[in-house]
């Protein structure tokens, strides 16, 4: 591997280059006419236009992307997040096309993509899953997989998706009322009346494990990350490690997503999600086949370079280091300033970016794709910078993170900075005593 | 010429989703208010409504197109 193609745009692409170029790595970026000015751009060795701004009609182009990779003489790709990453299609037209992809094998990809599949591998792994029943057809079925699913559960269209056919059910009376209503439903939303019943999970944390593996079968996990504040499904605030949890709980959460990883000849670096019950139970939600967002809170931690890993995997080198070498070393928490309007219902706001002075300092990470002048377009994410804050102990790193936000000046777009300057005084953040649904209940009208 | 402008930059989509027909066929008659097209802003996906009735005489952006704001979509003719 000599020369590696960046599939991506913004902070990852940033980040993947720098990684590539401190291994020895050449780099080529890619761009849309939106990006032509971009950072990445600049700092690669070679940049190619690869088409309009439109995602579909650049960077989710895989035809271009191997053009691109074919006439630069690329022979590794790294696709980042987003975009192509995990879509096993484009992975297997780079390898076609003689490239290295810097991630797994194109059938682990399709594995993971598909929840059935996935939540099988992880049954089969020893991974405790989500309790659920297969299909149930009438009242009596469905009576009798609640018994074994336990209440509350949820009745789910089988053919339903982002949070839609679903229906909350708290007792024996009430199934029975509503099995029919939500077939009928289901009927006519998805044109199948297949449902099935999942346990409801309150007050659950979202925990995630980043893991490492190799070639050579070593599997390594860099500890947890607790994820818990989001909005809509989108994280806001991320920290590692996960406060407040049991030796315990922490060593066989960790444990469980190494032997998942294990169990599917996992190759490359990839997060394992789970929910964590307010009991101290976890099941797996599931396996996300790339680099991600927040991974640099667990870099922070463990010292480990995480993109770099993900290189040296790829060239087929063995992971850099063992378990025992890898410990927590304090903490980390990451804030997403996104290009968003927090007093606006979140609404995205494109614009021009003016202003952008970054904070720095002892324990202060930016990672970020732009600078002052740079048009924040609206074809892409709203994710400006992401501020990295750590320190020997929770206390130092959220201290540092209330710096770091006094610090950072955004003008020209309104940001998300004023939510995250309150949420790291929010009594319940700072307790560590938060759930996925926390952040929605704080702000009650910004959904 | 009567037109309807994009309130906002983004990714044009004449379609609520890529398998779905189109919101409105050249030559149909429209009415003020009715949702016309969807532009993609960083993700989230905002209705384009017709600010005044009339007959779509013809879209001027393409499926899949980028526009910016005050960007003319569609010409109208008369009811």
């Amino acid at each position: 591997m000599r020369r590696v193609l960046v599939a991506n745009r913004g902070e990852i692409a940033v980040r993947i280059i720098r990684a590539a170029h401190a291994a020895g790595l050449e780099t080529v970026a890619v761009y849309s006419d939106a990006d032509a000015q971009g950072r990445w751009v600049q700092l690669a060795d070679t940049a190619v236009h690869i088409g309009k701004s439109a995602a579909a009609k650049s960077y989710l182009n895989s035809a271009a992307l191997v053009e691109a990779a074919v006439s630069t003489g690329a022979d590794a790709v790294h696709p980042g997040y987003g975009f192509l990453s995990e879509r096993p299609g484009a992975a297997k037209e780079f390898a076609d096309a003689g490239l290295t992809f810097v991630g797994p094998a194109v059938s682990t990809i399709e594995m993971m993509g598909d929840k059935a599949a996935a939540r099988d591998a992880a049954k089969r792994a020893g991974v405790p899953v989500v309790p659920g029943s297969g299909a149930v057809g009438d009242v009596d079925e469905a009576l009798a997989a609640a018994e074994d699913v336990g209440y509350p559960v949820l009745v789910k269209a089988a053919a339903g998706g982002g949070g839609r056919g679903i229906r909350p059910v708290a007792s024996r009376d009430e199934l029975a009322e509503v099995l029919p209503a939500a077939q009928a439903e289901a009927r006519s939303a998805f044109s199948d009346d297949t449902v099935y019943l999942e346990r409801a999970i309150d007050g659950a944390r979202h925990i995630e494990v980043q893991i490492l593996a190799d070639h050579a079968g070593n599997v390594v996990h860099t500890f947890e990350r607790d994820c818990s504040v989001q909005r809509r499904r989108q994280k806001l605030i991320e920290e590692a490690p996960a406060p407040g949890l049991a030796a315990e709980t922490r060593a066989s959460i960790n444990d469980a997503a190494v032997r998942l990883a294990r169990q599917v000849g996992y190759v490359g670096a990839g997060t394992v999600e789970f929910l964590l019950t307010p009991s101290g139970e976890f099941f797996f939600i599931e396996m996300n086949t790339r680099i991600q967002v927040e991974h640099p809170i667990s870099e922070a931690i463990t010292g480990v370079d995480l993109v770099s890993e993900q290189l040296r995997i790829a060239a087929g080198e063995p992971v850099s280091f063992s378990q025992d070498e890898v410990q927590i070393r304090g903490a980390a928490v990451e804030l997403r300033i996104n290009a968003e309007d927090p007093d606006n219902r979140f609404q995205p706001t494109p614009g021009d970016l003016s202003r952008l002075d970054l904070p720095g300092g002892p324990g202060v990470r930016v990672d970020t794709g732009f600078v002052a002048g740079d048009r924040i377009s609206p074809f892409y994410d709203s994710m400006i910078a992401k501020l990295i804050c750590s320190g020997p102990d929770r206390d130092t790193a959220f201290a540092r993170g209330r710096q770091a936000l006094a610090e950072l000046r955004v003008e020209g777009v309104p940001t998300t900075v004023s939510m995250h300057r309150r949420l790291l005084d929010e009594p319940d953040l700072r307790a560590g005593a938060v759930h996925t649904k926390w952040l929605e209940e704080l702000l009650p009208d910004s959904t | 010429m009567t037109t309807i402008k994009a309130q906002m930059p983004g990714v044009f989509y004449r379609r609520p989703a890529p398998e779905k027909p189109v919101y409105v066929d050249d030559g149909e008659e429209i009415s003020q208010g009715q949702t016309i097209a969807l532009i993609e802003v960083m993700k989230t996906f905002n209705e384009v409504k017709a600010d005044e009735s009339g007959t779509v005489a013809e879209f001027l952006v393409e499926d899949g197109d980028e526009v910016d704001v005050g960007q003319d979509i569609v010409r109208l003719g008369e009811v």
